[in-house]
């Protein structure tokens, strides 16, 4: 009986010793897990697939230079199908259950302010993806913000200053009741207010509406000299139309501003000379001012795989930045040769980041601390037509400076003609 | 000063919309009007309609023949889809209500879903000369297309009325909603007029759902703003009444377009159901039930 008990503790102290030596040897073979939840389905969907596209194109990049640390790398993935009522539970089970070694957040406010108290709570790092000022009241010190702008007024800022060039005095500013919508009226508003442009109709409207002759007619009874739009895909081409049908007035110098889906190619190819004359936010356009290192290259790699898979053909908006995203989390674990949340946040927070969209620096708040958002006007477009968006003279860049490829047309009725 | 001007062009528009209300709601004053049947998932089969106009769009179909010629396939799915609701749920009896309408929601549901796994989530319209074109009347611009889709629905309702008035089966389809027993008593047998009736709903579903897609561009999430509309018409128009669908139509078309634009657009939904619950509260058999 002893000595069988000898054997058996003999045995499990040889089995204890094995593990242990084997343990990190495993673990560093096991793969470093992303997780995300981001939108495959719903009204972001568009976006959302195309944005995925790019991280799992970064994701195979580094993969085939051996991975971050000499261990691959794997994208954990669940759609939020764009409803901001399922990313807490993605996040929590991309936590807890899936242990993922980082997140990457959902495309756009909507579906990322959910799981804010969440990151804030556990204390960890949360690459957003285009969203809009969700830190300014957690003020959580490990999220980083991709997109280009860091306040609502950087994608005001450009329309009203085209419009005041022009002589502007009065604006009319319709928003979708929802938050990216109002953070762009309101940051127009306030731009608004310090240029002394009058305000002479603003209207908020639900983001079920599908019909927006009222508030056309509305907007051109009043005779505005801007007209700022704030409004999600399906609104803003629905608004389009009608102003196609009804007309604006010829008062309008400029229209547009912050319609979402202007970017997305799948809706610009379907609007096609509906768009002609609105000046609007993207965050890319082709052209030699935009030419950052790398970006072109990636721009004619995803078109292969976009158009095989369905998605946004051109990648013109979310892709270069998802992409970004995956470089910044590479340039940071590589430089501190970590994972820890706290470190990697540090890094971030103190240095300059080399993307395909160009150089990167975060506030405080992980938000730009320089914006860069390029307004572009959209010129002779044709319909159905995706092509014409790769030539020069469509996507005319006229805000700010630095991007500048030519001046806006005003007014609004000779821009579209 | 009050804006004459702009009220006027808000009754004008609310009567063309108002009437495109009417008409996507009028298979579902079929189906729940007339036959008692739950048909939450009239929507997703209008959103099916638009798409399936959609798909003939590619080839050169102009949408409102295309939702023509969809038309009689939608009146067969109809048939097969009630049969199934008869023998799985009505022939039972218990519970009718509440089964009923779980099995019309989970079709709603996979219909939505398959469609984005065939179409993805991107929005979708057609092409044609009324779309994106408009007329003047003085200084008022009206689109052709919410032309084009009041005609259409004005014809749609119109031949259904006269259907159910004038016709041998039309005047089953009503009487078997008063009475089925009695029906059956006279020699026509209530569950195959139903079977029809309920084709005839899923039918003219193909022709709304064309005109759906010429009013706007469609997504597969589209069923779950009409719902609520639809519903809502049949309601406050009286269950199973024809013109009063289209009456109750114009009235949500007129209220909302008054309300959009006079006061803001964020109460138009609000003033709309408003109504809906005044009505009910008023005259709870709707404007023009019994």
């Amino acid at each position: 009986m002893k000595m069988f008990m000898r054997y058996c503790s003999f045995l499990g102290c040889a089995f204890a010793l094995a593990v242990g030596m084997l343990a990190p040897a495993a673990h560093a073979q096991q793969p470093i897990k992303i997780g995300m939840g981001i939108s495959q389905t719903g009204a972001l969907g568009g976006g959302g697939k195309s944005a995925l596209l790019a991280l799992h194109m970064w994701a195979d990049d580094v993969n085939a230079k051996g991975g971050l640390l000499g261990r691959k790398v794997e994208l954990v993935v669940y759609d939020d199908q764009s409803n901001p009522a399922t990313t807490p539970g993605i996040y929590t089970k991309l936590i807890d259950v899936d242990k993922v070694d980082l997140l990457i957040g959902p495309y756009a406010s909507v579906p990322t302010a959910p799981i804010m108290p969440l990151v804030k709570q556990r204390d960890l790092l949360l690459m957003s993806n285009f969203t809009f000022k969700l830190n300014r009241n957690l003020k959580h010190d490990k999220v980083f913000n991709n997109s280009p702008w860091s306040n609502e007024e950087d994608l005001a800022d450009g329309v009203l200053q085209i419009g005041r060039a022009a002589g502007a005095k009065t604006i009319a500013i319709l928003a979708a009741d929802q938050e990216f919508a109002q953070n762009l009226a309101n940051g127009a508003k306030s731009i608004a207010g310090r240029m002394g442009l009058k305000t002479v109709y603003e209207q908020n409207y639900p983001p079920s509406t599908v019909d927006f002759s009222a508030m056309i007619r509305a907007i051109r009874a009043a005779k505005p000299d801007i007209v700022y739009v704030c409004s999600y895909p399906n609104d803003s081409v629905a608004i389009l139309r009608a102003v196609k049908e009804i007309g604006i007035g010829d008062s309008v110098k400029v229209f547009g501003g912050g319609m979402v889906g202007l970017q997305f190619t799948p809706v610009i190819v379907g609007l096609g000379s509906l768009a002609n004359g609105v000046v609007n936010f993207t965050s890319y356009a082709p052209g030699k001012t935009m030419d950052f290192p790398g970006v072109r290259d990636f721009l004619d790699r995803y078109s292969k795989k976009a158009v095989a898979e369905n998605v946004d053909p051109l990648g013109y908006y979310l892709p270069p930045y998802s992409y970004a995203i995956g470089q910044m989390i590479a340039q940071a674990v590589t430089a501190t040769k970590s994972l820890n949340h706290k470190v990697l946040a540090e890094y971030l927070h103190k240095n300059e980041m080399q993307t395909i969209v160009g150089p990167i620096r975060f506030d405080a708040l992980g938000e730009r601390a320089k914006p860069a958002v390029p307004l572009v006007q959209f010129r002779s477009l044709v319909d159905k037509d995706v092509e014409q968006f790769r030539k020069p003279g469509r996507l005319v860049i006229v805000y700010p400076p630095q991007y500048k490829t030519g001046e806006a047309i005003v007014p609004f009725e000779k821009a579209r003609n | 000063m009050f804006a004459w001007e702009l009220l006027a062009e808000a009754v004008l528009f609310g009567l063309l919309v108002g009437c495109f209300y009417a008409a996507v709601s009028v298979g579902l004053s079929i189906s729940l009007g007339l036959l008692d049947v739950p048909q939450v998932a009239h929507p997703a089969f209008l959103v099916v309609g638009s798409y399936g106009t959609y798909l003939l769009g590619r080839h050169g179909w102009d949408p409102l023949l295309a939702g023509i010629a969809l038309a009689p396939v939608f009146f067969v799915v109809g048939i097969l889809v009630y049969r199934f609701y008869y023998e799985t749920f009505e022939k039972r009896g218990e519970d009718t209500g509440v089964r009923g309408l779980a099995f019309f929601f989970g079709i709603a549901f996979i219909v939505e879903v398959l469609l984005i796994l065939a179409f993805g989530v991107d929005q979708r319209s057609v092409d044609a000369p009324y779309i994106g074109a408009s007329v003047a009347l003085g200084d008022v611009r009206i689109p052709i297309r919410l032309l084009v889709a009041f005609g259409t629905a004005l014809l749609l309702t119109g031949g259904l009325a006269l259907y159910l008035a004038k016709t041998f089966t039309g005047r089953a389809i009503k009487a078997v909603a008063q009475d089925g027993v009695a029906l059956r008593l006279m020699g026509a047998n209530p569950v195959r007029i139903k079977q029809w009736a309920f084709g005839i709903a899923t039918g003219v579903t193909a022709i709304a759902g064309a005109m759906l897609i010429v009013v706007g561009p469609v997504d597969p999430n589209l069923d779950r703003v009409y719902i609520g509309r639809t519903f809502c018409v049949v309601v406050l128009a009286g269950l199973g009444s024809m013109g009063g669908t289209l009456v109750a139509g114009l009235v949500l078309g007129v209220t909302e377009s008054i309300v959009l634009t006079m006061f803001g657009a964020s109460w138009a939904p609000a003033v709309a159901f408003g109504l809906l619950l005044l009505m009910l509260g008023v005259r709870p058999q709707g404007l023009f039930g019994r």
